[in-house]
This record gives C-alpha cells, sequence and structure tokens, in this order.
C-alpha cells in the first residue's frame, strides 16, 4: 500500500497531464454533443418533414450502433478507409461528442415540446419572428428543463472516457494502469481510479446544479437552496430511464 | 488497402455472428441479475433502521458514479481465478442494479399509502405485504424502465471485449487484426448492433405508450 503511494507521489507530473487528458475529452466532447443535441433537437421540432427525418435517421444511428463501435470505428476503421487519421484524444472528443449528441437532442426535443402551448401561441400574438419566439420565449423556459438530463448525460460521457485507454491516449486510468503495472498494488491502483472518478463526477454535478440554480433565478422561479450539495444520479436514473427509450 | 472489402466482410459475418450469441448471452443473464438484485436493494433501502439504508445507498451512489469499464477491469485483476464472462455478466448486472434499485424504488414509492395503511389494518405479515401487495403492483410500472436499461446494457457490452470475453466486438477486433480489415469487421459488428437495437427500442417505445407513460 505505502509502495503505491510513493509510487503515485513520484508519479504526480504523468498524472496530472492524464487528469487533464480525461477532463479534455470530457469537456470537449461534452461541447460538442451540446451543439449536436441543439441542431439535432431543433431539427427534430421542424415542421418540415425533409429536416425531421434527417434528425431522426442520425439520432437513431448513433444511439443504435454502441459507442465502443463509434470509437473502434474512427480509430482503426477510418484510415485506411478515407486516409485521414485522428489522434486518439480527439477520436474521443469526436464520437463523445456524436453519440451524447444524439441522446441529448432527445432531451432538446422533451423540453422544448414540454414549454406549454400558450407561450407558442402568445409570442406568435405579440408578432414575433420565428428565431426570436425560440431565443427569447421558448428555449429559456426549455433550458431549465434540460440541465438535469444534461447533467445526467455529462456524467454518463465522463465514466465513458477510460474508453480512451484503449486507444491509447494517456488518460487518468492509463496512468493508474501503469502505476498498478510498476507496483503490483491492484486493490489500491484501482480503487483509487473509482475514487477520482467519483470525485471528478461529483464536482461536474455541482457546477451543474449552479448552473441550475442560475437559470432559475433567471425565470423568477425558487431555487431550492438546498438542492445544490445534492448528486442526483440517482433522481435523474429514474427520469431518462421512463423519459423514452434510450 | 483503401476502400471497403467485400470478401472481407463476407468472411467476418460468421464469427461476428457468433461472437453475438455471447453479447446476447451476456445481456440477458446481465439483465436477470440487475433486475433481481435491484429489487432486494430496493426493498434492502426501505429496511427500518439507518444502519441498513445509509451504507446500500451510499454504495450504489458509488457504483454509479464510477465507471463501468474500471470496475471491469479492476474485478478481472481481482479475480483471476474466475472465468472472464462470469465476471462480466455479474459486473454488468451489479452496476446496473445501482440503477434498476432506483427504478424499483420510484416504483414502490408510486403504491399508495393507503394500501400499506390496508395491509396493517389486515394484520399482514412484512413478507405477505411485500408479496401479494405492494410488489405486484410496483413491478407493474417498472417494467417499461427496466427493458430501457436492458437495451442499454445491451449497447455496453463491448466493454466484456477488454477482460477478453469472446462477445461479438471482440471477434471483431480479432478479425480486423488477423487479417488487417478493422473497417469491415467494425463496420459489420455495428450495423449488426444497429439491426438487433432499433426494433427493441421501438418495441419499448410501444409498451411504454400502452402502459401509459
Amino acid at each position: 500500500m505505502s509502495d503505491f503511494f510513493s509510487a503515485f507521489v513520484d508519479d504526480l507530473p504523468q498524472l496530472r497531464s492524464g487528469l487533464w487528458v480525461t477532463l479534455q475529452a470530457t469537456v470537449l466532447g461534452a461541447l460538442l454533443a451540446l451543439l449536436l443535441s441543439f441542431v439535432l433537437g431543433l431539427m427534430s421540432v421542424s415542421r418540415m418533414l425533409v429536416t425531421r427525418g434527417v434528425s431522426r435517421v442520425v439520432v437513431e444511428f448513433f444511439r443504435g450502433t454502441s459507442l465502443y463501435i463509434q470509437l473502434f470505428w474512427l480509430y482503426y476503421a477510418m484510415p485506411p478507409l478515407t486516409g485521414y487519421e485522428l489522434t486518439p484524444l480527439l477520436c474521443g472528443v469526436v464520437a463523445f461528442g456524436l453519440n451524447y449528441g444524439a441522446y441529448g437532442s432527445e432531451v432538446v426535443r422533451g423540453a422544448i415540446s414540454s414549454v406549454p402551448r400558450a407561450q407558442y401561441e402568445a409570442a406568435v400574438a405579440l408578432n414575433m419572428t420565428p428565431l426570436h419566439r425560440m431565443r427569447k420565449v421558448i428555449i429559456p423556459q426549455a433550458w431549465v428543463q434540460m440541465i438535469p438530463s444534461f447533467t445526467n448525460l455529462l456524467i454518463q460521457l465522463l465514466k465513458c472516457t477510460p474508453l480512451l485507454w484503449l486507444i491509447s491516449a494517456a488518460d487518468l486510468m492509463t496512468v493508474i494502469q501503469q502505476l498498478r503495472d510498476r507496483t503490483g498494488e491492484t486493490l489500491t491502483a484501482y480503487l483509487t481510479l473509482l475514487v477520482a472518478y467519483f470525485v471528478l463526477a461529483y464536482a461536474l454535478t455541482l457546477l451543474m446544479n449552479l448552473l441550475e440554480r442560475s437559470a432559475k433565478r433567471r425565470l423568477g422561479l425558487p431555487t431550492g437552496a438546498g438542492s445544490l450539495l445534492h448528486s442526483r444520479s440517482a433522481t435523474e436514473a429514474v427520469a431518462s430511464a421512463t423519459g423514452g427509450a434510450r | 488497402m483503401n476502400g471497403f472489402d467485400w470478401n472481407a466482410a463476407r468472411d467476418a459475418l460468421p464469427l461476428v455472428l457468433e461472437g453475438f450469441r455471447v453479447t446476447l448471452l451476456a445481456t440477458a443473464l446481465g439483465t436477470l441479475v440487475a433486475a433481481v438484485l435491484g429489487l432486494a436493494i430496493a426493498v434492502a433501502g426501505r429496511a427500518p433502521s439507518r444502519f441498513v439504508t445509509v451504507p446500500v445507498r451510499a454504495v450504489m451512489e458509488f457504483i454509479r458514479s464510477t465507471p463501468l469499464l474500471v470496475q471491469l477491469v479492476g474485478a478481472a485483476a481481482l479475480f483471476t481465478a474466475v472465468e472472464p464472462l462470469t465476471i462480466g455478466i455479474v459486473v454488468l448486472g451489479v452496476h446496473y442494479a445501482a440503477y434498476t434499485s432506483e427504478v424499483y424504488r420510484a416504483g414502490i414509492d408510486g403504491v399508495p399509502k393507503g394500501q400499506w395503511e390496508a395491509c396493517r389494518a389486515l394484520s399482514l405479515t412484512p413478507r405477505r405485504t411485500w408479496q401479494a401487495v405492494i410488489l405486484p403492483q410496483a413491478v407493474r410500472n417498472v417494467l417499461p424502465a427496466l427493458g430501457n436499461y436492458a437495451i442499454s446494457m445491451f449497447k455496453e457490452t463491448p466493454f466484456l471485449a477488454v477482460i477478453t470475453v469472446q462477445e461479438m466486438v471482440f471477434e471483431a477486433r480479432k478479425y480486423g487484426a488477423d487479417h488487417f480489415a478493422y473497417t469491415e469487421a467494425f463496420t459489420l459488428a455495428g450495423l449488426v448492433f444497429l439491426v438487433a437495437s432499433y426494433p427493441t427500442s421501438l418495441l419499448m417505445r410501444k409498451l411504454e405508450k400502452r402502459l401509459g407513460h
């Protein structure tokens, strides 16, 4: 046990860079996913059949083929097929972004359709343009409802980043695996790794809780002061499980 | 080595389908473990003593917030004597039980309070109360959610390849490495996934609508 922790201290620079890779993959992947969620989600509430159809096909494709296969396809299968090669980290970001963007688009669609119908009608009555209506009336209200589900997806995305180890990006998992191989402390190494991910997940949840609070405050809704420290994966799990087939 | 080699795809297909059998087996058994264990945890989480409920919930929270891949690799490294497929099924089952237990909990909370009171009034034993009154009502409501978790689990079974379970992705990767045909092998595996999971999620959506969710 002490072997492991003295090696741990010696390897701090590598650990820091591993943590950095994991965080980069999580944050950049999440940003790409957020962008795609909105593009695909807004397309799916469009009045044009073609736009809705394209969004549907893209979403079903990326949800239906497993993330694991998408990542490996980008890493192993794309270079010989197209001649382009992505760095491992970029492969991860693209795969996470596409996969979670597809799940996120359902969140956006659900939240937008849950905004009361009267809000649309009022905006129409006030002669707002469709863009103005979306930006000023619909999205701000839908956004509050999206955040809890996005938190859930973000945690799931974080939990997928150890896959980077398999395509030889030097993420947190890779670094701690190397420590384990050197010290032979299997149990300590994996427990440390699990605790590290738990702490990251909790930190991300707290940030998202803050975001939700400020979004609620902007709408003048009660913020529920006590809920800030809550880790809410449990309630979200139920919401996302019952909120449509995944 | 440019373009898509149809001959390689044809050669890889039987292997990929062979691996798919293991994928289905792991999903079915993993779902079974998750469904049974999740129920047990949900009932334990309602125990009268805090010494039981608090640790149970803390452990479930920890399992939910940490990556499945690390749990799998860690378990495989610790229990080297156990067969990889068994480890895979148990870890998948336990991981998803952490989620399904919450689904059951919501289902149990959804049973009207009057039902509990009626059971007390009839002086049923706790066992009879759960068995004859609460669970039949709770389980019916949670079936669609459990189905969705089964689909999720199906899409995460490729993780088992990492601990050398010979499921579909393991076979695809092996074929790719042996014949230098990753493109064909992984494309096939992806298509098999798509063909299998899309109709299932359509079916689940129908079931949900019928049960009025």
